[in-house]
C-alpha cells in the first residue's frame, strides 16, 4: 500500500503560546515515529495537526493514504454493544467485515455484544484500537496509545503496531510511557 | 453520500432510543392540556388562540433535545473522528439536522391530532396548521443543531440553548401562526424563512464545531 507522512517546517502555537516550531520529518511505508516530551510539549497537538484537525501556525502536513486517529477518547458510542459501536465507523471507511477480526486481534471478541459504557478504560483503549484496525487505514495517528493498558496488552499494542509497519503501514505515536518502537524515528518536543 | 446516510441514521437511533423522542412530544402534549385549564373552557376562545399554542408548544418541544444533539459527540471525539476522514463539519451538521428533524417532527405532527383536539380547533384550520408544521419544522430541527453547535461545552448550555435560539424562532413563529389562521400569504413567507434556516444553519454549526476544537 501506498502510504506517506510529512512534516515541513510545522509550527504549532495554541493559546498564544508557541509549543514547537520547526518541526520537520518524513515517514515513508513501514517507518514510525515516536513522539515524546514533558506534558504540554504538544504532543497531542501534533497528532491533532497531523490528523487534520488543527491547522498549522506555519508549515506544511503532506501525506498519502488515510489516517486513523486514536485519540484520548473511545469515539464509541456507549450504548451500543462494542461489535455495532465499531461497526459503525468501519462502515463508513468501507471495512464493515473487519470488525470480528479487529476486536479478536485486540483480545475484545468475547466482549462484542457488550454496551461500551459497560467497559473498563483499559478495554476502551482496546476497543478505540479495535476501530483504527478496522479502518484500514495506512497511516496509524496514536496519541497515548498505552494509557491505562497492562503490560501484556502494551505488549500486543508493540506486535500491532510492528504487524501494521511490515505491511507498509506507517505509525505516528505520542507518548509518555515506554513503547518499544524498532527503528523509529524519535521526534523529542 | 452513505457516509450521510450513516449519520442519518444514527441520529435518529439515538433519538429514538434514549426516550429522546416521548419526552419533546409529552412535552408538547402538556402544553397543550395546560392552555385549556389556563384560559378556560371557552370553546371559540381556545379555537382563536390554539393555532398559536400549538406553534409556541412546538417551539419548546424542539429545544428540549437540544443538549443532547452536539455536546456527547464533541465529548466522545465523534466529531473529531468524521473531521479525521475529511468529512466537513457543515456537512455532519447537515446530517445531524435531516436526523434530527425525522426523530422529532412526524412524531409531532401525529400529536398535532390530539392537542388540536383538545384546544377545540375547527376542522377546516388542521390541514393548514398541518402544512405549516410540515413546512417549519425543518427550520426549526436546523436552529436547533446550530444553536446546539453554539452552546457546545458551555456551563449553563441549556438555558444558554434557549436564550440563543428563540429569538431567531420568532420569525417562524409569526408566519406558522399567520399560516394556521386565515392568512394564505404566511405560508410562503414561513417556507422563506424555513428555507433560509436550513441552508444557512449547516454553515453556522460547521463553523460552531471547528471554533470548540481549537
Amino acid at each position: 500500500m501506498s502510504a506517506g507522512l510529512s512534516f515541513a517546517d510545522v509550527a504549532c502555537v495554541r493559546g498564544g503560546r508557541s509549543l514547537f516550531e520547526g518541526l520537520r520529518f518524513a515517514l515513508g511505508p513501514g517507518e514510525a515515529a515516536l513522539v515524546t516530551g514533558p506534558n504540554g510539549a504538544g504532543k497531542s497537538s501534533l497528532i491533532r495537526i497531523a490528523a487534520g484537525l488543527l491547522p498549522p501556525a506555519t508549515g506544511r502536513v503532506a501525506g498519502d493514504g488515510a489516517r486513523a486517529l486514536l485519540a484520548e477518547t473511545a469515539a464509541l458510542d456507549p450504548e451500543l454493544g462494542l461489535a455495532a459501536a465499531v461497526r459503525f465507523w468501519a462502515r463508513i471507511d468501507g471495512h464493515a467485515a473487519a470488525v470480528e477480526a479487529a476486536l479478536a486481534t485486540v483480545g475484545l471478541e468475547k466482549l462484542a455484544q457488550v454496551p461500551v459504557r459497560l467497559l473498563s478504560t483499559g478495554q476502551r483503549r482496546r476497543a478505540g484500537f479495535a476501530r483504527v484496525i478496522a479502518s484500514g487505514a495506512p497511516v496509524w495517528l496514536l496519541d497515548e496509545p498505552a494509557n491505562g493498558l497492562d503490560a501484556g496488552s502494551v505488549r500486543t499494542l508493540e506486535t500491532l503496531i510492528a504487524d501494521h509497519r511490515s505491511g507498509g503501514g506507517i505509525a505516528l505515536v505520542a507518548t509518555h510511557l515506554p513503547i518499544a518502537l524498532p527503528h523509529a524515528q524519535e521526534v523529542r518536543l | 453520500m452513505s457516509v450521510f446516510i450513516a449519520i442519518v441514521w444514527r441520529e435518529l437511533r439515538r433519538a429514538w432510543s434514549s426516550g429522546g423522542l416521548l419526552m419533546p412530544i409529552a412535552f408538547f402534549l402538556l402544553v397543550a392540556i395546560l392552555f385549556p385549564f389556563a384560559i378556560g373552557p371557552d370553546g371559540r376562545l381556545l379555537a382563536r388562540v390554539g393555532g398559536g399554542v400549538i406553534w409556541a408548544a412546538a417551539l419548546l418541544a424542539a429545544l428540549l433535545p437540544v443538549e443532547r444533539l452536539v455536546t456527547p459527540d464533541a465529548e466522545s471525539g465523534m466529531l473529531d473522528q468524521f473531521a479525521a476522514r475529511g468529512l466537513s463539519d457543515s456537512l455532519v451538521a447537515a446530517a445531524k439536522m435531516v436526523g434530527h428533524w425525522l426523530g422529532f417532527a412526524p412524531a409531532l405532527l401525529v400529536a398535532t391530532l390530539a392537542a388540536a383536539a383538545l384546544l377545540h380547533l375547527p376542522g377546516n384550520t388542521l390541514v393548514p396548521l398541518l402544512a405549516g408544521l410540515a413546512i417549519g419544522t425543518p427550520g426549526l430541527a436546523a436552529l436547533g443543531v446550530a444553536t446546539a453547535a453554539l452552546v457546545a461545552g458551555l456551563r449553563g448550555a441549556g438555558a444558554l440553548a434557549g436564550l440563543v435560539m428563540l429569538p431567531f424562532a420568532v420569525p417562524l413563529l409569526i408566519f406558522g401562526a399567520g399560516a394556521s389562521g386565515d392568512q394564505p400569504g404566511a405560508f410562503k413567507l414561513l417556507a422563506a424563512v424555513s428555507l433560509l434556516l436550513v441552508a444557512g444553519c449547516p454553515f453556522v454549526a460547521g463553523a460552531a464545531i471547528r471554533m470548540g476544537r481549537s
